[in-house]
């Protein structure tokens, strides 16, 4: 294993083959969690921490595991490290823990872990598991950091809790678009990324099953337009 | 008794839509919604999951895991609650594993239509979701029976109306960056809002 390829596990995810823009792994979490953003950098840590440790451990034992049970190993696994994060949490920061409610647990089922398991942990070394994890981690934090930020910001005019846009209700001059408060916001937002990154990674582009025919007796729009 | 019961199904069928409302079992959503078969026999699978293993959850819960369950055992004290997501999670695996044995042997057209769907299942969040949102809402167990069905309808509704709009989709001229997943995000952030109009019902 050379330097570059441990560059280049962490670096790809990143942009170009992003879990939640491309690979559409793991969105359940990035919609419900990013309206405000201390609780989503809490979230993306827990979820870095437990991609990256459960690719190494999966990946230490990969040659012992059968694979008719290596689900349930897998998830067996995985579920400990959410436990452990689970715990910790409640623990040090209870207030977060309580907003983040069910979506810690369900780190468990977050199709990034068990994707990555699966896809890279079961093949690789160790080492190499673990940057993977962790590229993948921070791929899908940057998501859902931007998101976050462009909720919060303009949502509540805050950022990390602290005042960025003076409100029109405290005396200031931004009135605070509330739709992006509300979680749905956060699709529109991630559609429009998808298309923002597609714009430039051409090759991401899905092609369209079905092509438009023209009309055979079409009118010609430009003509009526002159008529009128 | 009946009402409170209905008025559980309804809540969690239309408001809190455990697909639009909560977002949970995205990404199944998002990737088997192109055709409404496929879309349908997803969903079916999700309806009878749900309806199997939330209510199991739910005695594990209240019979082991919560503070004090273990009293009959002679063990007032003993608090399991920490093994929780493991013992939800290990319970929804076997389940899936035992009923695509069962179908497989005893409903074997049912199996086939539902084919590689059904052990995607166990790593749907929408199924560990739904327990844990029953966990969370300390729910008796005849009140957990009606909430993994309504979980589970709520769910396959929402999967079947988003197939059938995506098939509608084929027709349209969408710009090249948007094809395939950006449009679906949007849709489905739109379709999320209409639901959200559901939200000032209280029953």
């Amino acid at each position: 294993m050379t330097v570059k390829q441990y560059k280049d596990v962490i670096i790809t995810p990143l942009i170009k083959e992003n879990p939640i823009t491309l690979q559409i792994l793991g969105i359940c979490s990035a919609l419900a969690v990013t309206s405000s953003l201390s609780v989503t950098l809490v979230m993306c840590v827990a979820l870095t921490c437990v991609v990256s440790f459960s690719n190494l451990f999966i990946s230490i034992i990969r040659n012992y595991i059968p694979t008719s049970v290596r689900i349930i190993v897998q998830m067996t696994i995985i579920a400990s490290l959410v436990i452990v994060v689970d715990e910790l949490l409640k623990a040090y920061d209870y207030e977060t823990s309580k907003k983040l409610s069910v979506f810690v647990g369900l780190i468990i089922t977050n199709c990034i872990v068990m994707g990555r398991a699966e896809a890279f942990a079961m093949k690789e070394k160790p080492l190499i598991s673990f940057m993977d994890g962790l590229g993948n981690g921070l791929g899908y934090s940057i998501i859902l950091i931007a998101v976050a930020t462009v909720r919060e910001l303009f949502g509540a005019g805050t950022l990390l809790g602290y005042e960025i846009l003076p409100l029109v209700s405290n005396g200031g001059w931004y009135p605070a678009n509330n739709l992006l408060l509300l979680p749905p916001s956060s699709f529109i937002l991630i559609g429009f990324m998808i298309w923002g990154i597609r714009t430039f990674q051409k090759d991401q582009v899905e092609p369209n099953d079905f092509k438009l025919q023209k009309h055979a007796n079409a009118p010609d729009l430009t003509k009526r337009e002159s008529n009128a | 008794m009946l009402e409170h019961y209905l008025s559980i199904f309804v809540t969690t069928v239309f408001i809190e839509n455990i697909a639009l409302s909560v977002f949970l079992g995205m990404c199944t959503f998002i990737a088997i919604s192109k055709k409404i078969d496929a879309a349908f026999g997803l969903g079916v699978a999700v309806i009878v999951v749900c309806l199997i293993t939330v209510p199991l959850n739910n005695f594990i819960y209240n019979s082991i895991l919560k503070e004090g369950a273990l009293a009959w055992a002679g063990l007032p004290d003993v608090n399991l609650e920490f093994v929780g997501l493991i013992s939800y999670i290990g319970v929804i695996a076997a389940a899936v594993q035992i009923l695509e044995m069962f179908l497989d042997r005893f409903v074997p057209a049912l199996y086939n239509a539902l084919g590689v769907f059904l052990p995607l299942i166990t790593v749907n969040c929408a199924i560990l979701g739904a327990t844990l949102f029953m966990v969370e809402k300390d729910l008796k167990f005849g009140e957990s029976v009606v909430y993994g069905l309504g979980a589970g309808v709520g769910w396959a509704m929402a999967i079947v109306v988003l197939a059938g709009i995506r098939e509608k989709l084929k027709y349209s001229d969408i710009p090249e960056g948007l094809q395939g997943l950006g449009i679906t995000f949007l849709i489905v952030g739109l379709m999320s809002f209409g639901f959200m109009s559901f939200g000032g019902i209280s029953l």
